[in-house]
């Protein structure tokens, strides 16, 4: 059962997106919602994409999502799975799918949120496959 | 305003290296620049316009103007990574229309294979100030696995087969075998393509197009220069270019911007897919071409499997010929930017001028699409429509 032993590069973190990863470092995946037109996007910005309206505020996600896509990178020194996860909310993220055996990853597969660190820098959102 | 009619390639040179390390990234630069005016029968002190990407060095054209010794009254350096070069053949004639200048060159030139780049395979270093970066970084996108990831829903949602995908590549060997400057010159198989090893799922070594060193370029003219010249006259009737992205968390990899550069090259030039006779579609990969073909139409949305299979696109015998001089998969993807290359192969089957073996005949319509970026996140696709004069 291959493990995540990649080496996670660090986010850079600026101001529009210090909130995002001081929740990541609590365990936390937040996300951004309008509150002028009502709709989630990702990833996160200061003014809606769709409205362009500046009152947009971070929620909590529920962390379960649906596998949209994925890809198990194999010529990689440490193979590893990369995919794109419809959250809960409807908005769809690029994340990895980790501790899990990658060749049992499915397009439709649910999965859960976990916390992975990265190199020298805040924890990442990736998810797993929901039991 | 329309550009129909407003402009003619009237040069095109692909530079004969695939392998430069004695070469600097300017001097391929100027090396084009010379092939491409001796081919249109024009001189240095004619070009009054200069177009360059990302690839230029230093601060492109004003780096590029000063190392050439040009003397221009316009200049443009769009970048949308390897879809640049279709777009500023499109500038370049909107430029022409509105008088800002006649003669128009464009350069691309690279050097990855020369600097050991794992062009598809290595992650790569954008501005920690990118938007996404944050956000993508972490997970190791790659050229190649994003493109995977497109192959990877395409087969879920739509069917389509790794073996439909391989046509793509067999044909594009087909092709390359009679190239002389080709990097891959051997034909292969379906079975070669999906028993080749897997990079990312579910994409093999031989749906991934080739490392090159190299470049090229356009030389692009008011109507009253061309007529002027004594080369065949290519004329541009039609141009479209799009952006796509993740719409702010809206993802859907079933299609890339051909949904609507397509629509707009062919409606400016007054023609439907079922009239082109030649196609250079950029193939970074073989699921890009497959991609590209539905979305402009040549084929209902999630049929492109069906539509590329069995040898259609070899010229000869098949339906739609295409990328005749190898493409991207086989003969050349200079800098790792794909839609010159694209444009000089369109030149050469208009002007009659492709090799006998591929050359299409009665070759009077021609499409030429690039696609730049990644179509896993973000792109540009560029579409220009071509007719012999
Ligand atoms: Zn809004």
């Amino acid at each position: 059962m291959p493990q995540q032993e990649r080496v996670i590069a660090a986010p850079p973190v600026n101001p529009e997106t210090k909130p995002f990863w001081d929740a990541a470092a609590e365990g936390r995946l937040l996300i951004k919602k309008c509150l002028a037109c009502g709709e989630w996007h990702y990833y996160p910005r200061t003014i809606c994409p769709f409205c362009f309206s500046d009152r947009t505020e971070w929620e909590p996600a529920s962390g379960r999502g649906t596998i949209y896509s994925y890809s198990v990178m194999r010529r990689a020194p440490v193979p590893y799975a990369i995919a794109y996860v419809t959250l809960e909310e409807g908005v769809t993220m690029m994340t990895n799918i980790v501790d899990c055996d990658l060749d049992r990853i499915r397009i439709g597969g649910k999965v859960s949120l976990v916390f992975k660190p990265s190199d020298g820098g805040p924890p990442v959102p990736m998810f797993t496959l929901r039991a | 305003m329309t550009i129909k009619g407003k402009a003619y390639i009237a040069g095109a040179y692909e530079h004969p290296t695939r392998h430069a390390p004695d070469k600097s990234l300017a001097q391929l630069h100027a090396e084009v620049a010379k092939g491409a005016l001796e081919d249109a029968g024009l001189g240095k002190a004619d070009i009054d316009g200069y177009f360059c990407a990302g690839d230029a060095p230093g601060l492109g054209p004003l780096s590029m103007i000063d190392y050439m010794g040009l003397r221009v009254r316009h200049m443009d350096s769009t970048e949308t990574g390897g879809s640049s070069y279709a777009i500023h053949v499109a500038h370049a004639a909107q430029a022409i229309a509105a008088g800002k200048c006649s003669v128009a060159l464009i350069t691309l030139a690279g050097r990855p294979r020369a600097e050991g780049m794992a062009t598809g395979t290595a992650p790569r270093t954008y501005s920690a100030a990118a938007p996404d970066v944050g956000f993508e970084a972490p997970y190791a996108p790659v050229v190649a696995n994003m493109y995977a990831m497109c192959a990877m829903r395409h087969m879920h949602q739509y069917g389509t087969t790794s073996e439909q995908l391989a046509w793509i590549k067999v044909a594009a060997s087909h092709h390359a075998q009679h190239n002389p400057h080709a990097l891959l010159r051997e034909v292969v198989t379906v079975e070669d393509v999906v028993n080749s090893p897997m990079i990312a799922d579910p994409l093999h070594r031989l749906d991934c197009c080739v490392i090159t060193d190299g470049g090229g370029a356009l030389i692009v003219v008011a109507p009253e220069v061309a007529k002027s010249l004594k080369r065949p006259k290519v004329k541009l009737l039609g141009a479209g270019e799009a952006s796509k992205n993740q719409v702010g968390g809206r993802i859907d990899l079933t299609y890339s911007g051909a949904v609507w550069s397509g629509p707009r090259a062919f409606a400016e030039a007054g023609v439907v897919p079922g009239d082109i006779k030649y196609v250079s579609i950029y193939d970074s990969f073989t699921i890009t071409v497959l991609m590209t073909l539905e979305d402009m139409g040549f084929c209902e949305k999630g049929q492109g499997g069906r539509f590329v299979a069995d040898g259609a696109l070899i010229s000869g015998s098949g339906r739609l010929p295409f990328n005749t001089d190898g493409g991207g998969l086989c003969n050349n993807h200079p800098g790792n930017r794909g839609s010159m290359t694209k444009v000089i192969e369109a030149v050469r089957q208009l002007r009659g001028e492709a090799h006998p073996r591929v050359q299409v005949k009665n070759c009077d319509l021609a499409l030429a699409h690039g696609t730049g970026g990644s179509l896993g996140t973000r792109h540009g696709s560029a579409t220009l429509i071509l007719e012999r004069e």
